[in-house]
């Protein structure tokens, strides 16, 4: 066996969603999700760009529909995923579609771009089947993340102490990490920190966000 | 955690059954606790029948490509002249009922996958009343099928769009032809042989949307995979076995799902897709949209 990519049984049994796909419309749904929790906030301008079987067949299997209606917030389940780009036309967020041919590493490849006034994100994500996903690349940082356990992402300033004033927190409220990334844009500038637990217990994102130079926190179960 | 089916044979040795493994897996690589466990399955239980009712009552796809044909089933079964028997007749009906629902963006639930979704559900609600299935029963059912496509999912694949359709209504199959075995009183042998022959019956079978649906040829596809999963499991419990075994015929899904042309994965290229017929419904669908 190459990989373990399937932990759970309800990576096989489930997820309970809209139809038609469970890669083309609830992986999509659910990375869009993450990027916008991710990004913290509704953008102003989305640009989505499509790769592999995600740009031959993404109208068909309402990929389209189901990566805004995440953007929007929607999960898997929500019947309003086919609404989805009617309701962020009506919300004034401009979105584009971009079919690309290059070649990616999996068959379902997302590029998501989110842009508002002062921020911009962009998140590489695959859908792997079954409705689970992948994220690989966030902000041109390479990351793996199965957002299948609780995860915390974490933008702070690049200055020294950071990661100890959130590590020391997590020991505080007793929670194991299982895997931690760190990584920056540049010296001195914009760092992101992203942190895998062990257990599912209360969430402390408003704590982390208290601390000092935090940026944001958002969490993910 | 087990990683192959020698292991999950080998480590279902030490619990009651393999529903209980699976759960005491689930426990472990999760946290969460045996009770929220069970509650999450029931609910894609719940899914799965509401699924199938709302699919022989009669749906349409948002194409009109598919939908009705549920319908059509369950009036033929009621009529009594059939030709296969009553139970994989029902599985086949069930199957097309949740995929129909699936079509016109309805709620399902994934099993493995949506386009795979009516083979475990159309297998079990088509053997429960016959097995007098309690719901305790049935959601074991789920857990069993689960771990059996934990492996073949970490070991092959699950998506149509990495390795065809043999992954996708092939992995489906094999896990309910497994679970119809346990449910049925067979052993975890004899259920490790309804995977292989399941899957080496499925093996090379392409995945060629018509128009990027999971229309055609999907909907009718997984009829076939939850009929093959009841004879697969037949086959089973009167003793017939693999000469390969089943992690051999695993390995030999994923091998055929990497040499298998990227025209055959899901990207509309190769198969039913590319017949005259769909090209032009893709054009009459898609066709204004893409310009």
């Amino acid at each position: 066996m190459t990989e373990v990519r399937f932990n759970s049984v309800f990576d096989i049994i489930g997820p309970v969603m809209i139809g038609p796909s469970s890669s083309h419309t609830a992986g999509a749904a659910r990375i869009g999700r993450v990027a916008r929790n991710i990004f913290g906030e509704q953008p102003e301008k989305v640009t989505i760009y499509l790769y592999g079987s995600f740009a031959k067949t993404y109208h068909g299997h309402g990929t389209d529909m189901a990566l805004v209606g995440g953007i929007l917030g929607m999960n898997p389940d929500d019947a309003d995923l086919r609404n989805s780009l009617k309701i962020a036309y009506e919300k004034g967020i401009k979105v584009g579609f971009v079919p690309k041919n290059d070649p990616t590493e999996h068959p379902n490849t997302t590029k998501i771009v989110m842009k508002n006034d002062n921020h911009q994100l962009t998140i590489v994500g695959e859908s792997i089947g079954g409705g689970n996903i992948r994220v690989v690349e966030i902000d041109g940082f390479k990351v793996s993340l199965s957002m299948s356990r609780p995860t915390y992402v974490i933008i702070q300033r690049d200055v020294p102490g950071v990661v100890a004033s959130v590590t020391d927190l997590l020991n505080r409220e007793h929670i194991n990490i299982s895997t931690m990334t760190v990584r920056r844009n540049g010296k001195g500038s914009q760092a992101m920190m992203i942190i895998e637990v062990d257990e599912i217990r209360h969430s402390i994102e408003s704590e982390l966000k208290e601390l000092p130079n935090i940026l944001s926190a958002r969490y993910f179960e | 955690m087990f990683y192959s089916i020698k292991e999950l044979i080998e480590q279902s040795k030490a619990y009651p059954s393999i529903a209980d493994l699976m759960i005491a897996t689930e426990i472990d690589n999760t946290g969460r606790n045996k009770q929220e466990i069970r509650r999450l399955m029931e609910r894609n239980l719940d899914a799965m029948e509401e699924s199938i009712s709302k699919g022989v009552a009669g749906v349409k796809s948002l194409t009109g490509l598919t939908g009705g044909e549920a319908k059509k089933m369950a009036d033929y079964l009621r009529a009594g002249r059939f030709l296969s028997g009553d139970l994989v007749m029902t599985a086949v009906r069930n199957a097309i009922a949740v995929n129909e629902v699936n079509a016109g963006m309805g709620l399902i639930c994934a099993t493995p996958t949506a386009g795979s979704a009516g083979v475990l559900a159309g297998v079990l609600f088509a053997i429960r009343d016959r097995l007098n299935l309690s719901h305790d029963q049935q959601v074991d059912f789920l857990f069993t099928a689960g771990a059996f496509g934990l492996v073949i999912g970490n070991n092959a694949g699950i998506a149509g769009a990495e390795g065809g359709c043999q992954e996708e209504v092939g992995s489906a199959s094999a896990m309910a032809a497994a679970a119809a075995v346990l449910a049925s009183g067979g052993n975890v042998e004899q259920a490790s042989y309804a995977v292989a022959i399941t899957l080496q019956n499925l093996m090379g079978l392409i995945c060629d949307p018509v128009a990027g649906l999971v229309e055609i040829p999907c909907v009718k596809r997984n009829a076939m995979g939850a009929s093959q999963a009841m004879v697969s499991a037949d086959m089973a419990l009167a003793g017939l076995t693999s000469v390969i075994p089943t992690d051999e015929v695993i390995e030999a899904v994923r091998r055929v799902g990497e040499q298998m042309p990227s025209a055959f994965k899901e990207t509309a290229e190769g198969g039913m897709a590319t017949t005259p017929t769909a090209l032009r419904l893709k054009e009459e669908i898609w066709g204004n949209k893409d310009k």
